[in-house]
């Protein structure tokens, strides 16, 4: 019994895998957007200075963002493949198998954690090749834990607008209207809590954007200046909104009807 | 022995009763049919079964197992072949069975020589390493057939099997469909709007409109329910000639549709001297006559007062019906 459901989560995950591969087109397209904003944004910027930021180089301040960037889209990108299969019926297939649905949610954002954790880590080496100071080994290994964290609330996120919408555009509105503005206001790209030209309604904003603890935390992990809290209590912010997602990912899909 | 009885299922999707307090069953090793228009219910029924629905009311045993509180063995004692194709068109047809072996708990060998085997049932073998997007519509029913058998089911279910297939591919799916029948012992339980689909195929036929059970009979008892002998004619003026015949005690039965009169008599070729007869002194022209043996549209026809119409398989309209159901 418990061996079939951990055959099923792992050929779950393996069909992610092997469609990943396949699609050489999304491979590309999700490595290259993230380097464009590093490379162009992150040199055109680099001796720009920006009120709030630490340090004189804007790409040392550019690389955790974009690695959260990465990790994000692809992770999104996941949660809402469940839509395609139910575009073309798969779904019936997964759904009528005598495997619990955890195990199915579990293989599919498993599968989805790992193809976006490629990704954050191909962003992560481009990053230090281009210098970014990393802090020590230890604290890469912390990274890693914000990038995991990072990968299965996104998967979750995903999880919850593919079982609640039945098209496309509805996908389109999401990342225009709400994922977009979450990642400007997350301090990805320019600092906002510590900027003194905001508003003061704008900065405490920031403290309820759960993408903001995200990029801080891996912004203290991997190159430790800019951060506005402790790692530790990123930590434990973002470790409870992923245990969270995760848990209303799994509600959703469990309700959902092929 | 019964391998699957309903009592009252009923599905209800808002204001619509998709299906309506529907008790039948099916017995064990037999190929049973559900044969209705589009919307009558068939699919609804399945997708019940098979656990993918809760009913709103009314109660099913599956191979013995309730489909509400034993889901699990329901889900493990039965292959599907759903209405639209169910494969991952990004993998192929070995990975796409691969991928089922191993979610119904087949091991090592036992799951290589089974892909093999069922490839092999459907002459799919030298395809099995095509991507499924490339296959073709018969080519893709044929694989779902063979994953559905894969983990050896009591009871296959298969909705609309040959939907939207040309006449030979059709034919070859009716030729496993018997295969698995015949040598494997498995229940079959298919829907189909398709009278020669029903007739060829099934033991028993069950005919459902408007979510709701007409008749369940063998496809002999159906058609001799109508009569021996099916005329169709077409007259100048059927009303009247309709209502002098409801009077004659030879006619089992009469049906007006469209602007044709059809009867089920005995003994057809006597009886067209007696019509043309009748019609003389009423002034009516007959203009044409046939006479011929039931068939199912006959038996559908006398239960339902209407045609069977087959709609366009793959219309957008039905692609919408199906995104929109799931809501449900």
């Amino acid at each position: 019994m418990k061996g079939t459901e951990l055959q099923a989560i792992y050929v779950m995950w393996l069909r992610e895998m092997k469609k990943f591969i396949r699609s050489r087109s999304r491979i590309l397209a999700t490595i290259v957007q993230p380097l464009f904003f590093l490379v162009i944004l992150g040199s055109g910027l680099r001796s720009a200075a920006m009120p709030g930021m630490v340090g004189d180089d804007y790409l040392y301040f550019l690389a955790p963002g974009i690695v959260a960037m990465a990790i994000l889209f692809s992770s999104m990108f996941t949660g809402i493949s469940v839509l395609w299969d139910r575009q073309f019926g798969f779904l019936q297939e997964v759904l009528v198998a005598p495997i619990s649905r955890l195990s199915i949610i579990f293989g599919r954002t498993l599968g989805g954690a790992t193809i976006s954790l490629i990704q954050g880590f191909i962003i992560l080496a481009i990053a230090i090749s281009l210098n970014v100071p990393i802090l020590s080994i230890f604290n890469l290994l912390f990274t890693i834990v914000f990038m995991v964290l990072l990968a299965f609330t996104a998967v979750g996120f995903g999880l919850v607008i593919a079982s609640k919408m039945s098209d496309f555009q509805g996908f389109q509105i999401i990342m225009n209207l709400l994922l977009m503005p979450l990642l400007f206001l997350s301090s990805a790209f320019f600092p906002i809590a510590t900027n003194p030209q905001f508003p003061h309604i704008i900065k405490n904003l920031v403290f309820l954007n759960p993408l903001f603890y995200m990029v801080d935390g891996l912004r203290g992990t991997m190159t430790g200046i800019n951060n506005y809290f402790n790692p530790m209590v990123d930590l434990l912010v973002v470790l409870s909104i992923c245990i969270f997602m995760m848990g209303l990912g799994s509600y959703f899909f469990s309700k959902c009807e092929a | 022995m019964d391998i699957i009885t309903t009592n009252n299922l009923t599905k209800k999707f808002d204001d619509l009763i998709a299906v309506d307090r529907v008790s039948f069953s099916v017995k064990k090793g037999e190929i049973f049919g559900f044969l209705g228009p589009n919307g009558a219910g068939k699919t609804t029924t399945i997708k019940m079964l098979i656990t993918l629905l809760n009913p709103t009311e009314g109660s099913a045993l599956v191979s013995g197992y309730d489909i509400i509180k034993q889901r699990d063995d329901v889900r493990k004692s039965i292959g599907v072949v759903f209405q639209e194709p169910a494969l991952d068109p990004q993998l192929t047809g070995r990975e796409n069975l691969d991928f089922h072996a191993r979610m119904y708990g087949l091991d090592g060998d036992k799951r290589k020589n089974r892909i093999k085997e069922v490839l092999n049932l459907v002459d799919l073998d030298d395809k099995k390493d095509v991507l499924v997007k490339n296959y073709s519509g018969g080519m893709k029913r044929r694989l779902e057939i063979a994953r559905g058998l894969m983990h050896h089911p009591t009871i296959l279910f298969l909705d609309e099997p040959t939907l939207g297939l040309d006449a030979q591919a059709r034919r070859a799916i009716w030729d496993y469909i018997h295969k698995m029948n015949k040598e494997k012992d498995t229940t079959i339980f298919l829907t189909t709007h398709y009278m020669e689909e029903a007739d060829y195929l099934c033991d028993r036929v069950g005919i459902i409109d408007h979510g709701k059970i007409l008749v369940i009979d063998s496809t002999d008892n159906l058609k001799n329910s109508v009569g021996n002998d099916v005329i169709t004619l077409s007259c100048s003026d059927i009303p009247s000639l309709s209502k002098r015949l409801g009077e004659e005690p030879w006619i089992k039965n009469i049906k007006q549709h469209d602007s044709f009169l059809t009867l089920g008599v005995e003994k057809g070729e006597e009886k067209i001297p007696i019509i043309f007869e009748i019609a003389r002194p009423l002034n009516i022209t007959i203009k044409s006559i046939s006479v011929r043996k039931p068939t199912l549209d006959d038996v559908f026809l006398y239960f339902t007062g209407r045609t069977i119409r087959d709609q366009e398989p793959e219309s957008p309209l039905r692609v919408s019906a199906r995104i929109h159901n799931r809501g449900g």
